[in-house]
């Protein structure tokens, strides 16, 4: 492997796990201060359980998202620092701002995970709102630095140098919006099915049925809705894209050559070689429509863009596929389940939606690593679109194979352990969160006793 | 604004020193306590930095940010020449945020508690030795940018005696810095002892590496006797952190603990302004005599103009969140054996 690939390799690697952690870190705080705030009107036991059984994984998630995230802002020196040297003062100042997001939703999980029983109930209630709406400020403020990378903006290139750096106008460049309302509905959607998808499970196998009952309505609420609006967004995503990276959205759609009227393409495996796509199904019109708004319209493609600027087509157009295949498929289930919630309340326990909700698991979680990929990938072979190309950003270093499978690695077991560990959470739950149901507890499967435990 | 800058980066490596360092340290605490004290041990520092535990390490990620929005190229010359170091570090990071949370979230209680445990307190060594690696590296003229071999760019730019004893000099100073802390959050008059006995060994310790550390540089010619005893400011800085544990000593004798912890703190900060004040504004030292410095090497001022601003708008809203936090937790110690939340 040679090093720059591993270069490219190792930043997907760590980006692609950071944002599952960061994705839950940003939204199930918002599903906690729903459940805490029934718990706080009612008075229910339950609702106060769901709150803290699912404080427990957010902790777990938290910290993994923490140390993901302190290893990327080294990474993006350690990797690219070309890059960093000139693109540090220009976009930085999302980065400067996010560290005020993350101490204050630091600080603010302190108080929420530490403050049962010590603060006013409301107070502590509006901790757990503080930490997610912080966790959505640092998510959107990351996405402004990231939509910079696709769509330059706050300077001047002048022969070779970065000039009149103005990095309030590099913040706010064209691509920030449409990326951060994107990038925040798609963690609304994947976390929302996620966690509706394990708690759907757990109801299907009969344990603790009012707990996981309770968890899933407020899960799949979240979900559901931003799974329904979330074609929206990415409509809007498609149409930006189209003006600013056409060279992107020709990769996307396996759109070889330039047309009016352009055919959506769906399925089918692109021919770079003879500039085609085989067994594609195609709707006439309708890329058009999704780029500019209009049937007829010119879509450009990759034989207007030179050879060399070319992205990697096949991932891209595969990515972009899988994406809307996930959120069509998402949206259909939500569908479902509106009209459940609406129309047929009988559906709501029929083991046939829950398996559907159980089976919808990972869906929102894939739609979100292709998303990036296909926003990543796409942009190559630019680091900075237009200015700066990703080989001349690379570290001079030789020897990044070995980086990348020591990060490999250690990321595989991290998920590992999470995964382990929120098994042990779930199994638990019996025991610890719902007397109605005692689990099957044996000696060395005991709860937390006085001399450890659990917070 | 440039100083308003440098200033914040200085203030969260020393706030990182003296947080992240105490949270570091009592990691390495566990490493030498005996196997029928670590329980104890554990739990005292759990309800010790539980809730603050997160934030302790945001520091770092704003001396990183301020690092790379502000002064660019030494950011990336650091990375490239300390990539390994670095590496090692963030490995530990990982490692040891991971065990800390899991060791504690872990809804079952059985045999990985001990792997935890053993991740814990080994990456609570390794995590401040090659920090203090890093740090010696910046300033031991041993980074050479125009290096031919791959030996001399990246490994002997860190490897090096005077690197090596600064890495030590660090652990010892965290596990000083924890044991002094540790005493003031425990009640039980044999467990204060313990952690003072623990706080004399890692002072002597940090004794031992400290003059190690002269003697290194000496070696290996760094002026560091100069840059520490060449001036007033070090001289007067070094002086009372001397006095300053000499009274520390007989408070803690005298079984008086409310100044030990402002005392503590005291001494590692005019450690950190000794080391830093002879070469201000040059934190970076090359092989070829040349400096990084952060007056000249500083990005272009409208970035600095604005990553001023941001960071005295986010310490408005940090700062006094931050304080209630440490406040009301330590009125009230986080309890244990009451209910289990
Ligand atoms: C739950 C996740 C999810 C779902 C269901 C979708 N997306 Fe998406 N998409 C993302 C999650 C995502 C993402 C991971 O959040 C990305 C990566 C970068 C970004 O801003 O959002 C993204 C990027 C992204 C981009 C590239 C934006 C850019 O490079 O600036 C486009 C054009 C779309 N999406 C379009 C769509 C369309 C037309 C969808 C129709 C169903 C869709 N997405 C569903
Ligand atoms: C968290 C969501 C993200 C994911 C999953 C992601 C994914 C990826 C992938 C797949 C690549 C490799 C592209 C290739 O080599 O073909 C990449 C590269 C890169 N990404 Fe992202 N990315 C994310 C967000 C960001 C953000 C927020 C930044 C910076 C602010 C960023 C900076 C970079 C850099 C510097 C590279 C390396 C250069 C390059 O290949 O273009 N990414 N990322
Ligand atoms: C689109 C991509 C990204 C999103 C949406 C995102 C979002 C978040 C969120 C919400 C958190 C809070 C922690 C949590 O709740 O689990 C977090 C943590 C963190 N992220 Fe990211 N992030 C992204 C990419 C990056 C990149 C590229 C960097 C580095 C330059 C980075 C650096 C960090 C750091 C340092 C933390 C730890 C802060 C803490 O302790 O709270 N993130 N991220």
């Amino acid at each position: 492997m040679n090093d720059f690939i591993a270069a490219r390799s190792q930043m997907a690697l760590s980006l692609g796990f950071h944002i599952i952690f960061s994705c839950i870190g940003m939204v199930m705080p918002f599903f906690m201060a729903v459940a805490h705030y029934y718990y706080l009107k009612t008075s229910q036991t339950v609702y106060k359980n769901v709150t803290k059984a699912w404080s427990k994984g957010v902790a777990i998630f938290f910290a993994t998202g923490a140390v993901s995230g302190t290893v990327l802002s080294f990474e993006l020196g350690l990797l690219w620092p070309e890059f960093m040297k000139h693109a540090g003062p220009i976009f930085g100042m999302p980065f400067s701002l996010e560290g005020t997001a993350f101490f204050i939703e630091a600080i603010a999980l302190g108080f929420f995970l530490y403050g049962w029983d010590r603060f006013n109930p409301w107070f502590h209630w509006f901790t757990g709102v503080v930490v997610g709406v912080s966790g959505l400020a640092s998510g959107i403020l990351v996405v402004a630095a990231n939509a910079w990378m696709n769509s330059p903006a706050g300077f001047e290139y002048i022969n070779g140098q970065y000039l009149n750096i103005d990095p309030i106008a590099a913040m706010f460049n064209e691509a920030w919006f449409s990326q951060a309302l994107h990038m925040t509905i798609a963690a609304f959607a994947a976390t929302g099915f996620a966690v509706a998808g394990v708690h759907a499970l757990m109801i299907l196998r009969g344990s603790n049925v009012l707990f996981h009952t309770k968890s899933f309505t407020i899960a799949a609420a979240f979900g559901c809705v931003a799974a329904l609006v979330q074609p929206l967004s990415g409509d809007i995503s498609a149409k930006d894209v189209a003006i600013r990276q056409p060279a992107k959205l020709a990769a996307m759609e396996a759109h070889f050559h330039t047309e009016k009227s352009a055919a959506l393409i769906v399925g089918g495996i692109p021919n770079e070689a003879e500039k085609k796509v085989d067994f594609a199904i195609k709707l006439p019109g309708f890329l058009s429509f999704l780029a500019h708004g209009d049937f007829k319209s010119e879509v450009t493609g990759l034989d207007r863009i030179p050879e060399e600027n070319h992205p990697p087509v096949s991932i891209t157009h595969y990515a972009f596929q899988i994406m809307v295949g996930m959120g069509m498929a998402m949206m259909l289930v939500s569908v479902l389940y509106f009209a459940a919630l609406w129309k047929k309340r009988s559906w709501l326990q029929a083991p046939w939606l829950l398996k559907i909700f159980a089976l919808a698991t990972p869906l929102g979680f894939i739609a979100v690593e292709a998303g990036w990929t296909v926003t990543e990938v796409g942009r190559q072979p630019w680091i900075i679109y237009g200015i700066m190309r990703t080989a001349d950003a690379v570290t001079p270093m030789p020897g990044i194979a070995y980086s990348f499978y020591l990060f490999t690695a250690i990321y595989v077991s991290l998920a590992a352990f999470v995964v382990f560990m929120l098994y042990r959470q779930i199994k638990m739950v019996g025991a610890l969160y719902d007397n109605s149901d005692h689990g099957t507890l044996t000696a060395d499967h005991r709860p937390p006793t006085a001399d450890r435990p659990l917070d | 604004m440039l100083y308003i800058v440098i200033t914040y980066l200085w203030a969260s490596i020393l706030l990182y020193l003296l947080l992240g360092g105490a949270d570091f340290g009592a990691g390495i605490i566990e490493l030498f306590t005996s196997q029928k004290n670590k329980q104890v041990t554990r739990k005292t520092l759990y309800s010790a930095i539980g809730p603050i535990w997160e934030a302790n390490h945001m520091w770092l990620i704003i001396a990183i940010v301020i690092l790379f929005v502000g002064f660019p190229v030494i950011y990336s010359t650091m990375s490239v020449n300390l990539h390994i170091p670095l590496t090692v570090m963030l490995i530990g990071i990982i490692a040891r945020g991971t065990a800390f949370t899991f060791r504690h979230y872990d809804a079952v209680v059985d045999d990985m508690q001990h792997l935890y445990n053993t991740i814990f307190a080994i990456s609570s060594f390794t995590t401040p030795l090659f920090l203090g690696i890093i740090a010696g590296s910046a300033v031991s003229g041993h980074i050479d940018p125009q290096a031919a071999t791959f030996v001399d760019a990246y490994i002997f730019s860190w490897l090096h005696w005077f690197s090596v004893t600064v890495g030590l000099f660090t652990v010892s100073i965290c596990g000083f810095l924890a044991s002094v802390y540790l005493i003031g959050e425990t009640t039980v008059e044999h467990e204060r002892l313990r952690f003072a006995h623990k706080a004399q060994f890692f002072n002597i310790a940090a004794v031992i590496c400290g003059a190690l550390v002269f003697a290194a540089a000496w070696y290996e010619h760094i002026p560091l006797f100069d840059w520490v005893f060449g001036n007033w400011v070090g001289r007067i800085a070094i002086l009372s952190a001397t006095l300053s544990l000499v009274w520390m000593w007989a408070l803690l004798y005298q079984g008086k603990i409310g100044l030990l912890r402002p005392l503590a703190g005291f001494q590692v900060t005019m450690i950190l302004l000794t080391t830093t004040f002879k070469h201000f504004p040059n934190i970076v030292i090359l092989k070829d005599g040349g400096y990084l410095s952060l007056t000249q090497h500083a990005g272009q001022e409208k970035t600095i103009e604005a990553l001023g601003w941001a960071l005295l708008l986010g310490s408005i809203l940090i700062l006094p969140a931050l304080f209630y936090l440490i406040y009301s937790f330590q009125k009230k110690p986080v309890g244990y054996g009451g209910e289990a939340h």
